[in-house]
This record gives C-alpha cells, structure tokens and sequence, in this order.
C-alpha cells in the first residue's frame, strides 16, 4: 500500500508532461515498480533458476520447475506477462511432439490459461494416452470440457479421476459437472460433505471447495446467507484468487451491495476483469468516476484487440452492454464469447444482452444449452423466461 | 461514448490520475515508424518492465527503477532494442541511428521510447521489417506498428510466428506512382479545353487539299492521315521538349505569358483555315505552337514538388498521358471529319465556322488571359 502510495504521488508529480513523452530531469525519479526483485527471496530463486536455465536451455527439469512458477504467479497475480515468460522457457519443446510428460503437461496449462483450448486439449490428450492415470492432466481436462460445456466428456474424466486421485478430488470434480447438469442441490450436499471431512493438511484444497460450494448455494437462489458464508471462508484462505474476488463481487452487485464490491476490489483493479466490477459497482453508485473508469476499461480492451488476442471477452461483453449501453455489439461480442466458453457466467451475459438489444434469437443457442443441460440456475431461468416474453 | 486507440494518450491521463495502480496485460511494444523517400525516422516505446526482465535494469535491486537508472543503461538499452529490429529494402539493411530516449506512460506502466533513424540505400517502395524483440523470453510478447508513409498511416502485428513481415507503402511503389502520372496527363488534356481545341483547329483542314488557293477535299484516307501524322508528331516532339525544359528547371516562362500565348495559338491556327498563311505546312505551326504549349502543361507536374528522384518517371509518364489523351481524340475527329467531308458543304458548314467560333473562344481567352478579365465563365 505504501508503495502504491508512492507511485500514485510520483505519478501525479510528473501529471504535466502526461500527454507526450517526455525527458525526466530528475534522476531520482521513480519511473516503475519492478514484478522481480533480487531482494525478494522468492524472486531471488527465481532469478536464479533463469541464470541456470540461461546456460542450459534444454535441461527439462530446469525448465520444467520455471515454467511451473510463472504459471503460478501468472495465476495468484493474474499478470498474463508471466504465461508468456512460461511459454518462452518451454519453447525449445514447443514444436516437439512428445516432450517430457511435465513439460507437456506445463505446455498444456498455459495454453489453457490463455483459452487456447485446441492446443490444451491435443496435449492432454496424448499425456493420458500414455499415462491414463495422470491425475493432473485428466483434471485438467475436465476442466476444460466443462469451461466448454461439453458436460458428458468432462464428466467421464472426472469419474475416470477416481482410480488416479484422492476420492475428495474426484468427487468434486463430479459434483462440479452436475451442479450444471441440473443438480446443483445435490451437489451443495455432496461437496458439503467432503468439506467437512478435510483435514487441516488439506489446506489448499479448502478454498477450492468453499468456492464451489458459494457458487452452488448461489444458484439454487434463496440460499445468499450460505452463499456468502462460503465465498467469505473461500477468499479468507485465498484474499488475491481474481477468479473468486470477480464470482464474489457478482454476488454483491446482483444484490446492490456496490459499497461493499468498492471495498473489496480497492486495490485490485490492474486485473481488467476486477476493474470492470470495481467500475460496475461505482455506477451503481452513481459515482462520477464511472465514466473515467469505463474509459479506461475501453482502453485496456481495445489494446488487447489491437495485439491480436482477445482474452477476456466475456468481459467485454460485460462493459459493453454495461456500462456503454451499447447492446448490438455487446450481443455480438456475448456470442463470440459463447463459441469458446460455455459456463454459466457465459449464458448470462449472453442472454441478458439479447434481452437488451430485444433480439431473443440471438441467444438461442444459450437457452438450448439450457434445455439440454437442464441447469440449475435461478438467475439463468428468470432471465429466459423474460426473453421468452419477447415476441420473436 | 467512443474511444478509439487514436484517444489513448488523454483516456490514460484520466486513468492515471484515477486509478490506483496499472494494468496487468500482456506484453506489447509500440512501434511508429514514418517513412520518407530512404529515411526512416521512428520512435519505438517498451515497457521498462520487459527492459528490466530482459537487462535487469534495477541496479540496485529495490524494485524501484528511477530515471538515473534508465539513463545510465541507455546505451545498453538501445544495442538490445535494436540489434532485435532490422529495417530492409529488398534484401539490404538500413541502418539504424539511435537518437534520444524519452519516457510514457501506457496502461500498464512506464515506457522507455526510443527515438531513431534510419537511412535507407533507395527510396523505399516496400518496407520489410524483421522483429525478434522478447521473443525468446515472452512467447505472449506482441510488436504493434504504425507506419505512415505518404500520408497513409497502415498498421501491423509482430509475434512469434510473424516475425518477418514486408509492408508496401501504397502509393509510393515505383509502379502505381508512374500509373498515376500517365493518368494526371490525361487528365490534363482532358480538362484543359485549350490544348485540344488547338488540335482541333489544326486538324479540321486534315481531310483538304488547298490547291490553286481552293480547298478540295482528298480522295483516299492516306493523304488525310499523312497530314494528320505530320501535325501530331510536331505538336508531341515540340511540348515534349518544352515540358521536359521546364520541368526540370532548365527553362522557366512566367505562366501569364504562357497562357497568353496558348491562347493566341489557337487564334492563329484557327484563322489560318480561312485565311490560310502556312498553307499545308501546319505542323511548322503545330511545332511553334506546341512549344508553349509544352511550358502550360508543365505548371501540373511542377505544382506536386516532386523530388529528383521522381522527376524521370514524372516526366515519361505524364507526357505519356498526354499523348494517350492527344490520340484518342484524334481517333475520334479524324474519322468523323473525313466523313463529313463531302456528306455536307464542307468549307461552307465545317471549316469556315468551326474556326471562326474556335478563334472567337481563343480570343476570349486571350483576354481574359492578357487583360485578366472574365470573360467567359
């Protein structure tokens, strides 16, 4: 926080010469915050394994235990510049076509982490080709089928999961894939259970569970005290999981809790996903920073289209049909959204920007979706049963 | 609300101001690059963030990187940056000064941007670009390009797998700029009503023959198009020279002068048919004539500044223009008028009002041109 502090009083100091670049006159002049600094013992490890690797390449191992540490931080800081250094480090395998399983199997995640699920999915596959009881790549997988919507396929590695992992990993992936199917309650239960059970070593399982468990209660509806219990035990053992603080924050805003989300996500918004709740909770507010906050959203998204890759478009559906009222695009952007990801978050934003823009066709492929899976899901039913009011 | 990225800079001032750390995005450099003739001149901004990962810029290692330490490492800065960039033409390099280093900010944080020049051997028709910056440390690192040549602005994007990539400048290959000047010739003749009515009034007497100071009209097509030759050869031959003098800045006439005298010419050559003085040597008159005619097209070529290098493909393809223009006109009046030759009174109908309504233009013009009136609107 100090050195936030710092930064924000540098920043504002240098504030002037902001519109054009400009020649500092002052050598003491803090430009940037480092990610890696050699007086950091973690980073000083890491720096460490980079001089090694640098001298060996091609050692797997080397290579192999970098690679799982950007992968890391690109996770717990949801910085995608370390899915790129991930990937640089495993290049000298990038075209192999069989690496080293770890290295395969590293290869796979950051693939999946930047929603290449075609690349992700090719290596998993050959990893348990040869390795049928790989626990991580047959979760993995499941993983991604599921972030798919392809339910039956998820579902036969989760039970596949069985013979590989702990029973506690394996019967939550199974629950996971039925509270889309249409039994979340049961699910809730099921997971519940397990939770009691863990012990205190299995401390990095606990957040997962809470996690599952918030999002369970949540969409049976009528369970939001329970709900919140979880996601505040979830985020207790994990305050930095991006993924937890943007389900939570969604949880608040449906429920007009702005005030809370501002205090949640106050210093977490150089994530663009968490910055996007941080401005949707400000509208709600009737903050008059909403519109330099959707401005610079605008930014940030309109750089990643620029580069080429867009990897957070759900997202941008959200701030377009949020925030820029732009309903159209946003219904377009929800469903090129929809052709890589199909999770309930997905449907959602895809429905409601078809309610939006009074085109309930455009999200017909969300709502066969639903038929088929029968998911549980009371914000998903409200929302396409007033769609269904449209006349088409 | 619309913000396009041409508005970043001010959206950034507000979002620096207001919120309270940077973004985490991927890595991305910018890259402009202007190009005029064979110099370059560009401004590359990279994150200090990527320059630290790849220098470890952060001497003294508090995770504070302050100007003075981007300053000291600015030479080693450049020699990374720019031993990962090569400029081309065709297959040769153009080398690459570096000039200052600035700083900016983007939403992720400080840039360094480095400022450039390059000088290529010829001008550049077709920019190849060989980019490897990051490459081998961030697969996800991206190059993106604005390069503006010729008033076009075109962009680009540079990864792993499009490392190399080769750029044409539009307008300015060597091809499309020579198209462009036959067009603006033909233009010229087409719009510049004067030069054609000129032709025009020496090409009416194309199908007679003036003997014992009568005119018949000839027999065969032959003689017709002897004449007709004889006429356009001498016009061509004449404001080629003239285009080509003044163009290069050999031979310069005051344009009033010139414009005056285009006028005259079509007076003369027009009264010449009732009157006639050169009789059936009108291409001496046709060569005269065209010599001035030669310094009015030349204002079209000299008004575009156009640098030496360009000057020979200007010059041969605008007087190709010129001449494309000149005989599809004469393409048209020549079969027409040999037609008409004994279809109607030909003298009576043809000749002798035609000119007399050329030559009453052409001295409108001259006054307008002369006394810098308006006459004719």
């Amino acid at each position: 926080m100090k050195i936030a502090f710092h930064l924000f009083a540098t920043l504002l100091w240098l504030e002037p010469a902001f519109a054009e670049p400009f020649l500092p006159t002052d050598d003491t002049l803090v430009l940037e915050r480092t990610s890696i600094t050699r007086r950091n013992p973690d980073d000083a490890r890491l720096i460490a394994m980079r001089t090694r690797l640098s001298q060996l390449p091609t050692d797997a191992t080397t290579a192999a235990a970098l690679a799982h540490l950007y992968l890391q931080r690109a996770r717990t800081q949801s910085d995608p510049r370390y899915l790129g250094y991930a990937q640089a480090v495993l290049a000298p395998w990038s075209t192999a076509e069989q690496p080293p399983t770890e290295i395969q199997l590293l290869r796979a995640t950051a693939a999946q982490s930047l929603h290449d699920f075609d690349t992700a999915l090719r290596d998993l596959d050959m990893i348990l080709q040869r390795q049928p009881h790989h626990a991580q790549a047959r979760l993995t997988r499941a993983t991604i089928y599921q972030a798919r919507g392809e339910l039956p396929a998820a579902r036969a590695d989760c039970e596949q999961l069985a013979e590989a992992a702990r029973a506690t990993i394996a019967q939550t992936c199974i629950a996971t894939v039925d509270a889309l199917s249409g039994h979340a309650g049961r699910s809730y239960a099921r997971v519940a259970a397990l939770r009691a059970q863990l012990m205190d070593h299995d401390g990095a399982l606990a957040p997962w569970l809470d996690g599952l468990l918030a999002e369970f209660a949540e969409r049976t509806g009528n369970h939001d005290a329970i709900a919140e219990i979880h996601y505040r035990a979830a985020l207790a053992a994990t305050p930095d999981d991006a993924y937890l603080l943007a389900a939570f924050a969604d949880f608040l805003l449906d429920h007009a809790r702005a005030n809370e989300v501002t205090e949640l996500l106050r210093d977490k918004t150089r994530a663009d996903g968490l910055l996007l709740r941080f401005a949707l909770a400000k509208q709600q507010l009737r903050a008059p920073e909403t519109t330099l906050l959707v401005a610079t959203l605008t930014v940030r998204f309109a750089e990643a289209r620029a580069r080429g890759t867009a990897l957070h478009v759900r997202e941008e559906a959200m701030l377009t049909l949020k925030l820029r009222n732009d309903a159209p695009r946003a219904l377009a952007l929800a469903q090129e959204n929809w052709q890589a990801q199909r999770e309930p978050a997905d449907a959602r934003i895809l429905l409601e920007a078809a309610l939006a823009a009074h085109q309930p066709q455009g999200a017909a492929d969300a709502l066969h979706w639903m038929e088929r899976t029968r998911i549980e899901d009371s914000a998903l039913r409200a929302l396409a049963a007033r769609l269904n009011e449209i006349p088409a | 609300m619309k913000i396009t990225l041409r508005d970043l800079p001010c959206a950034l001032l507000l979002l620096v101001l207001t919120a309270p750390a940077f973004a985490h995005k991927s890595s991305d450099s910018y890259l402009r690059i202007d190009v005029e003739q064979a110099h370059i001149s560009g401004a590359w901004d990279i994150a200090l963030r990527d320059l630290d990962f790849a220098l470890a810029l952060d001497a003294d290692g508090d995770s504070a990187l302050t100007w003075g330490e981007i300053r000291d490492a600015r030479a080693r800065i450049f020699d990374y940056a720019l031993s990962h960039l090569r400029l081309l033409t065709g297959a040769v390099s153009c080398p690459i000064n570096s000039n200052d280093v600035l700083i900016d900010q983007h939403s992720d944080g400080a840039y360094a941007v480095l400022r450039f020049n390059a000088q290529c051997a010829v001008a550049v028709d077709t920019l190849g670009i060989d980019y490897q910056l990051l490459f081998e440390l961030d697969a996800q690192h991206r190059g993106l390009l604005r390069l503006t040549a010729n008033g076009t602005t075109q962009s680009a994007v540079f990864g792993p797998d499009t490392r190399v990539q080769k750029l044409s400048l539009g307008t300015a290959t060597a091809w499309s700029g020579f198209r462009g000047y036959v067009q603006l010739g033909m233009q010229h003749i087409a719009a510049g009503f004067d030069h054609l009515l000129f032709l025009f009034a020496l090409l009416l007497p194309a199908v007679l023959r003036r003997i014992d100071n009568t005119w018949h009209s000839v027999d065969r097509l032959s003689p017709a198009l002897i004449a007709v030759t004889k006429v356009v050869t001498a016009f061509t031959l004449a404001h080629s020279i003239t285009l080509a003098l003044a163009v290069l800045g050999v031979v310069q006439l005051p344009s009033a002068l010139v414009e005056a005298a285009i006028a005259a010419s079509i007076i003369v050559a027009a009264l010449n048919n009732v009157w006639p003085m050169f009789s059936e040597k009108r291409w001496t008159l046709a060569f005269a004539f065209g010599l001035m005619h030669g310094f009015g097209f030349s204002g079209a070529l000299t008004d575009l500044g156009l640098a030496r290098e360009q000057l020979a493909s200007a010059l041969l393809g605008f007087n190709l223009g010129v001449e494309i223009a000149q005989l599809a006109f004469v393409a048209l009046v020549v079969p027409t008028v040999f037609v008409l030759r004994r279809r109607v009174p030909y003298v009576r109908t043809v000749l002798a009002p035609g000119s007399a309504l050329i030559a009453l233009l052409g001295t409108m013009w001259l006054l307008e041109r002369a006394l810098d009136i308006s006459v004719l609107r």
